[in-house]
């Protein structure tokens, strides 16, 4: 029974992709990318990722369908053009020879894979109790493999850098986005004054819960920033101006409190991001409780773009 | 045939459609949603294997895992650049064309 429900998935989940490449509506492709995304987070439930679910239902569809739907709309009028530009027969068949072949490489590979599988369980388990946390994701996250998480924290601020960076120069230390505004009576603002305390007790509980069971900062914090993406399109607050010192100080403590802490490592446990053992888990604490207003931040403010009115004062 | 290997074959198809979607389809936007599918399709293989890795205890191998929301994160991340880079774009040529290069006139 429940290696049907996965076939069924499976199949729906190409039947989605495959329609989203060909539709000829930008909207209509988008609109179904953010139900595969819903729809791929019934997988990961399925390959016993829950953190891995809660961050692409977060993530995945949430934030990123969110992000294209609105640049749909920005984009409706280049679409015909582009229509017009659309591969003629001979790319077409190229690309299905190409993309055939790629994928019969992949499922060759697949097929290949050795068996029993390699796992680095048994490591995990064992170094799991030193760190003092019980989820094993958190603690590969911030404790094994602490340098990745890192440098993604360091790779979003960039990211946001880059974003910034093409705002047109009387544009900038100004106000991402259009100023929203909504009926103050209104379905959305009343949405938008109800949520968010809901939302900000579930973000925060998923952030201190991803210790010891699925969730974490990354999680969390895309629902905190979520709530405030709201806020904003009720028109309830406008989005910060980027020159706002607060706002900069915010988008960097994440990093920087991390990088102190993995120069600490080098002085009390002899590596760069070592933990001595007595102290892991609150040092793992402070990073993440750093991490977490830079993870809003960035993602809100990934999601606002650019900044395009209100420049230098 | 195992859930894990099922999805496994899905995901080797996925990367395919998405490759598919990037070669043809003119608009840029459509070419990212083309290429955030082919990414899902390397991140659910990935998933797959860190299933496979499944053992003492744990239903799946947690070092893949973690690596994987790392790699939704940092998907999003440069989704948004891009996003931004289209808009700019058109802005600056009222056109998404990458036909030629429609800044080379001024």
């Amino acid at each position: 029974m429940t290696a049907l429900v996965a076939l069924v998935v499976a199949l729906l989940l190409l039947w989605l992709a495959l329609w989203t490449v060909v539709a000829r509506d930008a909207f209509v492709a988008v609109a179904g990318f953010v139900v595969y995304g819903l729809l791929l987070s019934l997988v990961w439930v399925r390959l016993a990722g829950i953190d891995v679910a809660l961050t692409e239902v977060a993530i995945g569809g949430g934030l990123t369908g969110a992000l294209l739907l609105s640049a749909v709309g920005r984009l409706r009028s280049t679409e015909v053009a582009a229509w017009s530009e659309r591969s003629g027969a001979g790319t077409r068949a190229f690309a299905v020879l190409l993309s055939v072949g790629v994928t019969l490489v992949l499922v060759l590979c697949v097929l290949a894979l050795p068996d029993p599988a390699p796992t680095l369980v048994p490591q995990v388990v064992q170094n799991l109790p030193a760190t003092g946390v019980g989820n094993p994701i958190t603690g590969v996250l911030l404790a094994f493999r602490s340098l990745d998480t890192l440098l993604e924290a360091i790779v979003l601020v960039i990211a946001l850098i880059g974003v910034w960076s093409l705002a047109p120069d009387r544009f900038w230390g100004g106000r991402p986005g259009p100023r929203y505004s909504s009926d103050p009576d209104g379905n959305l603002a009343y949405l938008a004054r109800v949520l968010p305390p809901i939302g900000i007790v579930i973000g925060l509980y998923l952030f201190w819960a991803g210790a010891d069971y699925p969730g974490g900062k990354f999680q969390s914090a895309t629902i905190l920033a979520a709530m405030w993406m709201l806020v904003q399109m009720a028109g309830l607050a406008d989005a910060p101006r980027i020159d706002n010192r607060w706002v900069r100080v915010g988008i960097v403590v994440g990093p920087l409190v991390f990088v102190a802490v993995g120069l600490l490592g080098l002085w009390t446990a002899g590596a760069f991001l070592g933990y001595p053992e007595a102290f892991a888990k609150p040092l793992i604490l402070t990073i993440e409780v750093a991490l977490l207003p830079t993870l809003v931040l960035v993602l809100a403010l990934l999601m606002n773009g650019p900044p395009s009115r209100g420049g230098a004062k | 045939m195992s859930v894990e290997t099922l999805f496994a074959l899905c995901a080797c198809a996925l990367v395919g459609i998405g490759l598919y979607g990037l070669i043809v389809q003119p608009h840029p936007l459509r070419k990212l949603v083309a290429f955030n599918i082919m990414g899902t399709g390397v991140f659910v293989l990935f998933g797959a294997l860190a299933k496979r890795g499944a053992a003492a205890g744990m239903a799946a191998d947690p070092v893949p895992q973690a690596l994987l929301i790392t790699a939704i994160v940092v998907a999003f991340a440069a989704t948004a650049v891009t996003v931004a880079l289209l808009l700019r774009l058109i802005e600056a040529t009222d056109s998404a064309s990458l036909a030629n290069d429609p800044l080379s006139g001024d």
